[in-house]
Parts: structure tokens; sequence; C-alpha cells
């Protein structure tokens, strides 16, 4: 998911925890001042953190396809969608710092590599149609995720959920409207719209992570209520959701084995190569290079916009002070 | 608690360095067309007000949301402390009498 992989801190025994337990297993939501164990501040923190990550390193493949969008109306949509991931981090980083680390801070460890983005970022846009796979799957992958999460018992983390979700359902059918122009397109656009399902097809099921079952991590942060499926579960939603509309569109989800399964009411389908996934985070992906280089790039080129403004409203402060 | 350099060294236990200046935080109230007071809409950082209205524009209405921005700087906002929940609100718990529906109004009154 946006957030893979999470590392959880283990929960304390004390008499605190437990009754900290008792709240959220009865509904209630944790607001910011509330007592906290320290493992479940310290989890929230690297999950909301790399989800707000994850929403601005996304801007970068979708970026990429801006200036080249095939009409004004094209370009002026996906550059509201795009628009829209800035925000979606802000949301996300302003609910990570309630939980007392700066933006800065949270900033900082993206770009040294400390903390981590979404493995899916780290793949190539190649052509218009990824533009369209981008916008169905992956954004559509996400949806899976969000739209549980609003119901998660860290306050801020789910109000911040409730407005992503409101400006995902744009996201997802911008992208299913590209896919379906290019389909019912020229032979030469469905093929680029097929060999855009091709190469995402299998990245966007890694945006999942790794079969959960036995993780003691995802245990504590299920009863936490900051995890609230397994990622088996919606990897399976999303298949079950996805596979009708690849074949209205006349294009062929990339796996022999993919087959209707009565008996489960769902699809039996192969899983990804996990290996390429753990290569993909470890930081040997097609693009991991690149997209930190641009976030680095953007930091260091930006420095100079932060400091002039903040010396502006400071010295224009002083002089407001001294009138009085 | 672990000290810094634990399994996780990702997650700063409190602030790891001496905060640099950062710009600060706004809170953002909206009001919507429809008459209703400002609401708290979420946060942003801008350097001064002039930027945190015109930041509160871009992320918070670009879907007509708002007819109105409020911004106030996070700091200057009092809040409740959540472990007076008790004393702060247990007054009003006992008194149900403030609510209409305590009382019996026979039905031939009609409407009220
Ligand atoms: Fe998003
Ligand atoms: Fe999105």
């Amino acid at each position: 998911m946006y957030a893979q992989m999470v590392k959880s801190e283990a929960a304390d025994e004390s008499a605190e925890a437990q009754a900290f337990q008792a709240r959220i297993d009865a509904g209630e939501k944790i607001e910011p001042k509330d007592w906290m164990p320290a493992g479940y501040r310290k989890t929230l923190i690297r999950q909301i953190g790399q989800h707000a990550h994850s929403e601005i390193v996304g801007q970068l493949p979708e970026g990429n396809w801006i200036t080249r969008a095939p009409t004004l109306e094209r370009k002026a949509i996906l550059l509201a969608k795009v628009q829209d991931e800035a925000g979606h981090g802000l949301y996300l980083y302003c609910a990570a710092e309630t939980l007392g680390v700066s933006r800065d801070e949270l900033t900082e460890m993206l770009l040294d590599g400390r903390m981590k983005y979404s493995s899916i970022f780290n793949y190539p846009t190649l052509t218009w149609a990824d533009m369209g796979a981008v916008g169905w799957l992956v954004d559509g992958a996400a949806i899976m995720n969000q739209v549980p999460l609003q119901r998660t018992s860290f306050g801020p983390y789910s109000r911040a959920m409730i407005r992503v979700c409101k400006e995902e359902s744009f996201h997802q059918r911008q992208g299913y409207d590209i896919m379906m122009k290019m389909a019912q397109g020229t032979p030469e656009q469905k093929a680029m719209a097929q060999n855009a399902l091709d190469r995402f097809w299998y990245p966007s099921l890694m945006m999942f992570g790794p079969s959960d079952a036995d993780s003691v991590h995802s245990a504590q942060s299920m009863a936490w209520k900051i995890k609230m499926n397994t990622n088996d579960e919606l990897r399976q939603k999303f298949v079950d959701q996805t596979v009708p509309q690849a074949e209205y569109l006349g294009l062929t989800v990339p796996d022999k084995t993919l087959k209707w399964n009565d008996e489960k009411g769902g699809y039996d389908f192969a899983e990804p190569d996990w290996a390429e996934f753990f290569e993909v985070i470890k930081g040997n992906g097609p693009c991991n290079t690149e997209r930190l280089a641009a976030r680095n790039k953007a930091w260091d080129d930006g420095k100079w916009v932060r400091d002039g403004l903040l010396a502006h409203a400071e010295k224009r402060n002083a002089r407001k002070v001294a009138a009085e | 608690m672990s000290s810094p350099n634990s399994a996780y060294p990702d997650i700063p236990e409190t602030q790891t360095k001496p905060k640099r200046h950062e710009w600060p935080l706004w809170e953002v109230f909206i009001r919507g067309q429809h008459g209703m007071s400002h609401r708290h809409v979420g946060s942003l950082h801008a350097p001064d007000e002039e930027m945190a209205i015109k930041n509160a524009r871009d992320v918070y209405t670009r879907r007509n949301e708002g007819v109105s921005i409020w911004v106030v700087e996070a700091c200057n906002i009092a809040a409740s402390s959540p472990s007076e929940k008790g004393p702060l609100y247990e007054p009003s718990e006992s008194k149900v009498y403030r609510h209409p529906t305590f009382f019996d109004i026979p039905e031939e009154v009609g409407a009220m």
C-alpha cells in the first residue's frame, strides 16, 4: 500500500496501555493530546509519514506527462490530479506533526532514505497510456486501503483519510477514462493500453505488501486499528474489482493462471515476484535513484524561497512591534 | 523507552536537534456557501498570514468548498485538555431538563 511493511512497535502491558486498548476497542478516537503508548505513536509516525511521502513522490511519475498530454483538456485534468496529490501529502504531514515530529524532520528522513515511500512510484511512466493505468490501478489500489482507514483509531489520520477519499474517485475515474479512450482507439493505441496494463499489473498487486497472515507487526497494528485489513484481503478485493473492468476495456490481465473461483467467490491469481518487490524496497527499482534525486533537488532549490519568505515575515513583524 | 539508536532509528524520540526555523503552523477555518459558521478544515505551514490565506485557498477550496477563510497561528489557540474531560463536561450530564424532549406536551397542543 502507500504504507508498506510498516514495522509496528510492541505494545506494553501497563495499566495505562490496557485502558488505552479498551478505548480503541470501544471505537473511541484517540486525539493528539491523549495518553498513548510510545509504540503507538512511533508506528503511526512511521505509517502516516510513509503515506505522506508516497503522495509527494507519487506526483513525479505523473508530472512526467503534464507537458506532453495529448490535449489541453487532458493536460488540465492531469494537472488538477497531481495538485490533489500534493494536498494529500500535506494533510498527512499535518496529521503526523500532531504526534510531535516536525515537517522538516519528516522531509529529511525521506530525503536521506531513513523513511520509505510506496514501491509503485519507482516504476517509470513510459507512454501516455501509463497515465490511464496509474489512475485506474494505482489510485484504485490506494482507494482499497484508504477507505477503511477512514475508521482508523487516530483522529487526525482518520480525518485526513476522509478528505483524501473524497478526491480519489476523481483520480481513478480520470484514469479509467484515459484507458477507455485508448482501448477504443486505433490498434496502436489499444496496444499501448495493453502494454501499460502489462507493466502496471504486478507492481499494483505489490502495493498491498507481502502476505501478512503470520506477521506479528501487522497483528499489533490491527489491534491498534491503524491497519484495518490484512494485505491479502485487500489484494483479493482489488483483483475481484479490477478484472471485470479490464474485460470491459477488452484488455487482458497478464496472468495466465487468473481464474474465477466459485467456492471462494473471488478470483485465483498469481502472486507478484516478491524478490523484485524487495529489491525495489531496498532501493534497486528502475527509478529509485531518480525519484530521490528529484526530491532532494526540489528541497535544495527551494531553500532560498523558504528562507526569503521567512525573513520577510520576520522583518514585517519586527516593524509592526516597533510601531505598537 | 529505548534509546534513540534502537532497532527503529527512523523515528526521533523527541526533537533530535535544535528546531530549525520552519514556517509556522496555521489552522484553517472555512465558511461554506450555506451560511454555516466557519469550520476547522485542517492546517498548513506558511511564513505569514497573507501566505497562509493564499495557501489555504489553494489547498482547501479547490472544489467550491467555501466563501470565507480564517487562519490562526496554531500556537495562539488555547484548547481544553483531554484529562479534564470528566470535570469539564460532567456538570451538563445530569441536567436532562435542558433538552426539549424532557417535557411531555399533550398532543392536542400541537407542534411545539
Ligand atoms: Fe492521493
Ligand atoms: Fe490519487
